[in-house]
């Protein structure tokens, strides 16, 4: 990673500042990163329309100079190998399709969020991806290695974070991590891990006393303790408090600008907006949706401008400043609005043009759309099964 | 403790320019490299088994049901039926019977008992199949298991012996068959403690290793002659592997017997169903 400020948190904006800000900074307009739309179910076996959208491995950070990446494995070409690659991924539990034709591209470097209703098929996924599951069919690549034919060379190389459970209800914290941390070649040290992630206190606890939030950052710190290249975190905030979530946060930001893969799944869309570089949503076993969160919501319906003014104002002049697919309507007297895709280039334009008339915008707000709206659109409002 | 790995010296501040040359590592860094730097790489096999059985044993032995199992029944059971004669043990002292049949019994809880009921709600928690995804090889775990189930038997033979000598044991014949015998044991009790870890729930698991106990307490020839029994019965029991064993130490360690091939294929049997239908039918999620 260069050093100086070219780390993640300078380029993505600072928390709070919301996740659309860095809209055109990493993908520009490109028209290929939107959503594909979700009519048309993919052909079984055949990728879905449009999964080319998620191949794509757009340069969304700094290119991690190539000195930097981890060798190919000894007597392999795996190095180059996307972190995870599966195409048209099939499993069933009895008549019950868990995942149903899935395919998804995780580019090497970047923190990929996987989304969906409970029962999508999330944990199957990665789980497949872990080696713990055999896909009935399609193919499954992490790190250029077959989960289950290649692993023992891939797990050293992976972290994992079970959605629950994993530890030894008997182990006093710092004793699993330590634990694991002697399972691996190069591990992160222990102590500065357990002061991260807030556990200094419950060090001696044993797993089975320590809330339900320590627990989730005690499998987190075993998921990262042996300096893997991939980690895959199903659910890692999960009953986490708010300060907890944020340290996680932080933790992951740091994995990715240390050059790890990060695949993790969240219901917390804000979680993804902060996080993720790339969203895949899953629904019924497929994925029904992915890119960039800044791409998914562009992608959705318009997001709008609002301000107030003086009543009657020529609209008409002003959609003639507007790029082509803007609309302007006054909603109410001296009330307005502008939708399509809204851009800093399009506000100095509304200002620019108001400044021209005279016009002071009153209660001027954008209203975009956040992830949250988006996944609700796509995978709709009823609760699943 | 397990001791530190002795090189995590890697923080998020040292540049990791004098790293040792590793094909797993990142390549000569010419830049910092941060906390989280991949740098993946399984512990030498080794390392990972004892640090794998050391656990293993702690948790066992800071646990206070699996203490009370392998340490305090074993011997209270041999200084009560020792002091008070409750059960017709025979000719002879008392303590010359008891000794063996608890030493059995060690072995019973500890193999069988004890690591059916860890083993089986390890599998209800999720640890096996989180160690599944460590670099730990399946193979390696089991053989830490198996490590840890000796490091406590030796615990156990070391207490029971010096308990059994203070009430007056005199034992006879060569350590080595009893070691044998120990062994045998370990490995039938082992597999079939494993089988049932594998394929019942951990609360059957719980339930039925404790009731075998009880029921190989009472009637594996540990505390109750076998002769006490009726004829075609005691000759059922004495197939059972804790008779096979019990039986075998007396033969031992109070008569000064040679070698007792027929207890010793009794467990070798045992331990190659248990192991076989283990290996065979273990589910590790
Ligand atoms: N071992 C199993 N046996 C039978 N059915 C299973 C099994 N594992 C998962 N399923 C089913 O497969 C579907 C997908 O489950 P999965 O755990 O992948 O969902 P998920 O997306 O992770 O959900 P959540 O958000 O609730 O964690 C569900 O309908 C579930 O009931
Ligand atoms: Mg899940």
């Amino acid at each position: 990673m260069r050093p100086g400020p070219t780390g993640v948190g300078a380029r993505k904006l600072p928390p709070g500042a919301g996740p659309l800000g860095a809209t055109g900074v990493r993908h520009g307009s490109a028209p290929h990163s939107v959503a594909r739309p979700l009519t048309s179910p993919p052909s079984r076996g055949l990728p879905p329309n449009g999964w080319s959208s998620l191949r794509r491995l757009p340069p969304m950070r700094d290119e991690p100079s190539p000195s930097h990446l981890p060798r190919p494995a000894p007597g392999g070409a795996a190095g180059e190998a996307p972190a995870v690659e599966i195409v048209g991924l099939f499993k069933r539990y009895g008549t019950k399709t868990a995942v149903d034709g899935l395919t998804l591209s995780v580019a090497r470097g970047s923190v990929t969020a996987v989304l969906g209703p409970n029962g999508a098929g999330k944990t199957t996924t990665i789980e497949t991806c872990e080696g713990y599951r055999r896909p009935d069919e399609g193919s499954v690549r992490v790190l250029g290695l077959d989960p289950l034919a290649d692993a023992a060379r891939l797990r050293p190389r992976i972290g994992v974070m079970l959605q629950s459970g994993g530890i030894y209800p008997g182990a006093r914290a710092a004793e699993m991590l330590r634990h694991t941390a002697t399972l691996h070649a190069h591990p992160v040290d222990v102590d500065t891990l357990i002061e991260r992630l807030g556990l200094e206190s419950c060090g001696r606890t044993v797993y089975r006393r320590l809330s339900g939030g320590q627990q989730q950052r005690l499998a987190l710190a075993m998921a990262v303790v042996g300096r893997p290249e991939l980690v895959f975190l199903d659910e890692p905030t999960a009953g986490l408090d708010p300060q907890a979530r944020r340290a996680t946060w932080d933790l992951v930001r740091e994995l990715r600008t240390d050059g790890v893969s990060v695949v993790l799944t969240t219901h917390h869309m804000d979680e993804a907006e902060q996080l993720a570089d790339e969203v895949a949503i899953i629904d019924g076993g497929k994925v029904i949706a992915a890119g960039s969160p800044e791409a998914l919501c562009r992608g959705g319906a318009e997001n709008s401008l609002r301000f107030s003014g003086r009543p009657a104002l020529d609209v008409v002049s002003l959609l003639k400043a507007l790029p082509v697919e803007c609309t302007a309507i006054e909603l109410t007297p001296g009330s307005y609005r502008i939708t399509g895709n809204i851009t800093p280039q399009l506000l100095a334009t509304v200002t620019s043009w108001c400044a021209q008339h005279g016009v002071l915008p009153d209660r001027l707000s954008v209203e975009r759309h956040t992830l949250e709206d988006v996944f609700l659109e796509l995978t709709g409002k009823e609760l699943r099964a | 403790m397990i001791a530190d790995p002795t090189d995590t010296a890697d923080t998020a501040d040292t540049a990791d320019t004098t790293g040792p040359a590793d094909t797993t590592g990142p390549a000569a860094a010419s830049e910092p490299a941060g906390t989280f730097t991949p740098r993946p790489g399984a512990a030498p096999l080794g390392r990972m088994i004892r640090a794998q059985a050391a656990l293993e044993t702690r948790l066992l032995l800071r646990n206070g049901e699996q203490l009370l199992l392998v340490i305090i029944i074993p011997t209270l059971l041999l200084a009560l039926f020792s002091a008070v004669d409750i059960v017709d043990t025979g000719d002879g002292d008392a303590v010359d019977f008891l000794a063996p049949g608890v030493l059995a019994l060690a072995v019973l809880s500890t193999a069988f008992t004890g690591q059916a009921i860890a083993t089986g709600f390890e599998r209800r928690y999720g640890v096996l199949k989180r160690l599944g995804a460590s670099p730990l090889p399946r193979w390696g775990l089991l053989t830490a298991k198996t490590c840890a189930v000796l490091v406590t038997e030796v615990l156990q033979v070391a207490l029971l012996t010096a308990v059994a000598l203070a009430l007056g044991w005199s034992p006879h014949g060569n350590p080595a068959t009893v070691a044998l015998l120990l062994l045998l044991g370990t490995a039938a009790f082992s597999g079939l403690g494993l089988l049932m870890a594998g394929t019942l729930r951990a609360e059957a698991t719980l339930a039925a290793a404790n009731l075998v106990f009880l029921l190989l307490l009472f009637g594996g020839g540990v505390v109750v002659p076998l002769d006490n029994f009726p004829g075609g019965v005691e000759s059922v029991l004495s197939f059972l592997p804790v008779s096979a064993l019990s039986d075998g130490l007396r033969d031992v360690l109070r008569d000064g017997a040679g070698v007792p091939w027929a207890n010793l294929g009794v467990l070798a049997a045992w331990a190659v169903l248990g192991l076989g239908a283990a290996g065979r039918f273990f589910r590790w999620e």
